[in-house]
């Protein structure tokens, strides 16, 4: 029996870490189709940034609740999945609870840490399923969170909900055999599952093995079926959301990132000589596709959590515009999926007569946006749909000339004039008249 | 002081003269275009003058940073404009500039050095607190402000984008007044609207302008002075204040401006 649950075992963790490998190839390759760009600076700043925002969730403090509450999710995600590798080893050797004749009296402290843990998630998850479909949190509600994306937030969270479940059921079971079979490995008792501990009394011994055994299978069976559906999902941020804050601009958030290639063309037409050797074939000047973006872009589309807090201190999405930055996001990474799917299938991929502009984000709503940082600062991930909104707005100042007319003719006085404005450029310093005048 | 003594030297004039200033005051095409914001240029020199700084300005020689250029896209445009303002900069060996306009601040400071321009650049704000710190501005006790209630909203290219927070509100603490925050501020402050270009086009279908919504919020301090440091803010926080009707009651004013009335200039 013990040896026909092993192979069993050894099966579906290869199966899922096939599926799970699968899709992580499928992901890297869509990252790929970005354009690679230098990524200069200090590493040291990077690194602080991974601590301090990845890891020490930093910009989440901003709003109390909710990140006291994810505090809870997160911290118990990372510690309790210190018990799936011994469930995994387990589940290999064909052994129960490996791990506590090893640990000894520190084993059920631990128990009973994860149990604490995995009640701080319970709760959690359930005060999470509230605010977003009771209390109806404005911010998950915003136009562009249609069924996938709502259903993708619920799911994860009833998933969680059940697989503490089962961690909890299988805890009180297997108090109850190790009160009546002394061979099963002793935790003591543990103190929220044995709470639960009344409600399977009545069962017979048999019964309790298959249940203790099935709710082990469920855990980790569910584990491995999560860690294949966040592939797919907004949860990927659990981890992506670590190199994103890696790779996230350093330095003043006003700057925006220089186009050396215009820079070499500009140098000429001055005549101030081209310095810098020939940058090769320019491609696209700004982005129409995901494969203009870079790599760095498309990585943000993935550890996007699409939490809306971005979208939420929006001063176009506050004011009804159709920008919402973190659409921009949802659909640079639906775009990629679309394209690396197509790729994948023999499909003509990029040449698919679709694109990020036009076909996902539109051109009212790139136009909406007042560069004002707000989405910037507030993502918690350190994601900057800023940087997708300028490139598109580049893409159609540059290649299709196709700016609305009234920035098109401040572009015309800013050639003719040298302001935005329709001023004769002999007249700039005629504010001073008034002082001299008097003077 | 006397309105006679002011006087507004370009950096041609002193390079004839072979003289350096300490400052360049970069004045930027509001600064010199806008009707209602050359009043601050012009208070803001009042200061330079009444404070006794060596300061020029580029006068017909300055040109638009191209920030608007680069926000609408046009990436051409703005270099253009960017190489232009630093052959004419590097020219005069500029070290030291001092602007108003949040935006020309920010594309002179992070975008210029890039390009080949590196000066040491200061905001107004910044440059007044300074000059408050230093007591080379006095302000007196019990002025004009005392008591009033004064919000401040932050200008995002000066604010988030740049991290100038604090200089702008201990200017407006040394007068006196009484500075009431809005409930968005820092670096959660609203957007007035008007950057990225937005300025020089109509607003996107919505159901509100967004600098309608910042002015409901300055209203609801029950401030009668709504401060800015950004030419784009005080266009758009002043026609918000219009549009709801409260001109009468409520101004809008340039931190330059503020320090300009209290100095009696
Ligand atoms: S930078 Fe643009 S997209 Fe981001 S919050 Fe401001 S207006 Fe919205
Ligand atoms: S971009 Fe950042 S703030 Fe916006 S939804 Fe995604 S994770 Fe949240």
């Amino acid at each position: 029996m013990a040896v026909v649950q092993q192979i069993l075992f050894l099966i579906t963790l290869i199966v899922a870490i096939f599926f799970i490998w699968k899709r992580i190839v499928r992901i890297k390759s869509n990252i790929q189709l970005g354009r690679q760009t230098p990524i200069n600076g200090n590493k040291a700043a990077r690194w602080r940034n991974v601590l301090l925002i990845a890891f020490g969730q930093k910009k989440m403090f901003k709003r109390i609740i909710p990140a006291f509450l994810h505090f809870w999710i997160y911290a118990g995600f990372i510690i309790i999945n210190l018990e799936v590798l011994e469930f995994i080893l387990d589940g290999v050797l064909g052994t129960h609870r490996l791990f506590a004749p090893l640990l000894g009296s520190f084993y059920p402290l631990l128990m009973n840490f994860f149990e604490f843990l995995a009640v701080a998630v319970l709760i959690s998850c359930i005060v999470f399923l509230i605010r977003r479909n009771v209390l109806r949190v404005k911010r998950f509600w915003s136009a562009e969170m249609t069924s996938w994306p709502r259903l993708d937030g619920n799911l994860i969270l009833v998933i969680e909900i059940t697989l503490m479940l089962a961690i909890l059921t299988m805890n009180a079971s297997d108090q109850l055999l190790q009160l009546r079979n002394d061979h099963y490995a002793q935790t003591g008792r543990l103190f929220f599952s044995s709470f639960l501990m009344p409600l399977f009394d009545g069962l017979n011994t048999s019964t309790l093995i298959v249940l203790e055994r099935s709710t082990w299978w469920f855990h980790i069976v569910g584990i491995l079926g999560f860690a294949l559906y966040v592939t797919y999902s907004k949860h990927l941020h659990i981890f992506l959301a670590f190199p994103n804050t890696y790779f996230s601009k350093l330095g003043p958030k006003g700057h925006i990132d220089n186009m050396p290639v215009v820079t070499n063309e500009v140098k000429s037409m001055l005549g101030l000589g081209a310095t810098e050797t020939p940058l090769g074939e320019p491609g696209r000047f700004g982005a129409k596709d995901i494969n203009d973006l870079s790599r760095v872009n498309l990585m943000a589309a993935y550890a996007c959590t699409e939490c809306g807090r971005c979208t939420s201190e929006c001063p176009a999405n506050i004011t009804g515009k159709k920008l919402s930055p973190r659409k921009v996001m949802m659909d640079t990474r639906d775009r990629m999926e679309e394209v690396g799917k197509s790729i994948a299938s023999g499909g003509p991929g990029l040449q698919d007569g679709k694109s990020l502009l036009g076909d996902y984000i539109t051109k009212e709503e790139i136009n909406a946006c007042t560069t004002c940082n707000a989405c910037v600062e507030a993502c918690p991930v350190l994601i900057n749909p800023l940087d997708i909104i300028l490139e598109l707005r580049r893409y159609v100042a540059m290649e299709e000339s196709g700016s609305p007319a009234q920035w098109n003719s401040m572009f015309q006085n800013i050639e003719t004039n040298f302001a935005p404005w329709k001023f004769s450029a002999s007249d700039r310093f005629n504010w001073a008249n008034e002082l001299k005048s008097k003077s | 002081m006397s309105e006679e003594s002011n006087t507004v030297p370009t950096m041609a004039e002193m390079a004839a003269k072979n003289e350096s200033p300490e400052i360049l005051f970069w004045v930027g095409c509001a600064g010199s275009f806008d009707d209602r914001y050359k009043k601050v240029t012009i208070a803001f020199v009042k200061i330079l003058n009444a404070v006794g700084i060596k300061f020029a300005v580029l006068g017909p020689e300055e040109s638009c940073t191209g920030d608007p250029a680069r926000r609408a896209g046009n990436e051409f445009l703005f270099q253009m404009q960017a190489m232009s303002n630093i052959t004419v900069l590097n020219g005069y060996n500029i070290k030291k500039i001092v602007t108003a306009c949040p935006h020309c601040f920010n594309t002179i400071k992070n975008e210029y050095p890039e390009l080949g321009g590196n000066y040491e650049m200061v905001h107004h704000s910044t440059f007044l607190q300074q000059l408050i710190d230093e007591g080379r501005i006095k302000m007196k006790e019990g002025g004009a402000f005392k008591g009033k209630k004064i919000t401040y909203h932050d200008s995002c290219y000066l604010g988030r984008a740049n991290g100038v927070y604090e200089a702008p509100r201990k200017v407006l603490e040394s007068l006196d007044a009484d500075l009431v925050e809005m409930k968005r501020n820092r670096s959660t402050g609203l957007c007035c609207g008007g950057g990225g270009a937005q300025m020089w086009k109509e607003p996107e279908k919505g159901n509100k302008d967004i600098n309608v919504e910042r002015t409901e919020e300055a209203l609801q301090t029950g401030a009668t002075t709504v401060a800015v440091a950004c030419p784009f803010c005080l266009t758009m926080m002043s026609d918000g204040v219009k549009n709801k009707e409260k001109e009468n009651e409520v101004v809008v004013k340039d931190l330059a401006e503020l320090i300009a009335e209290s100095q009696g200039l």
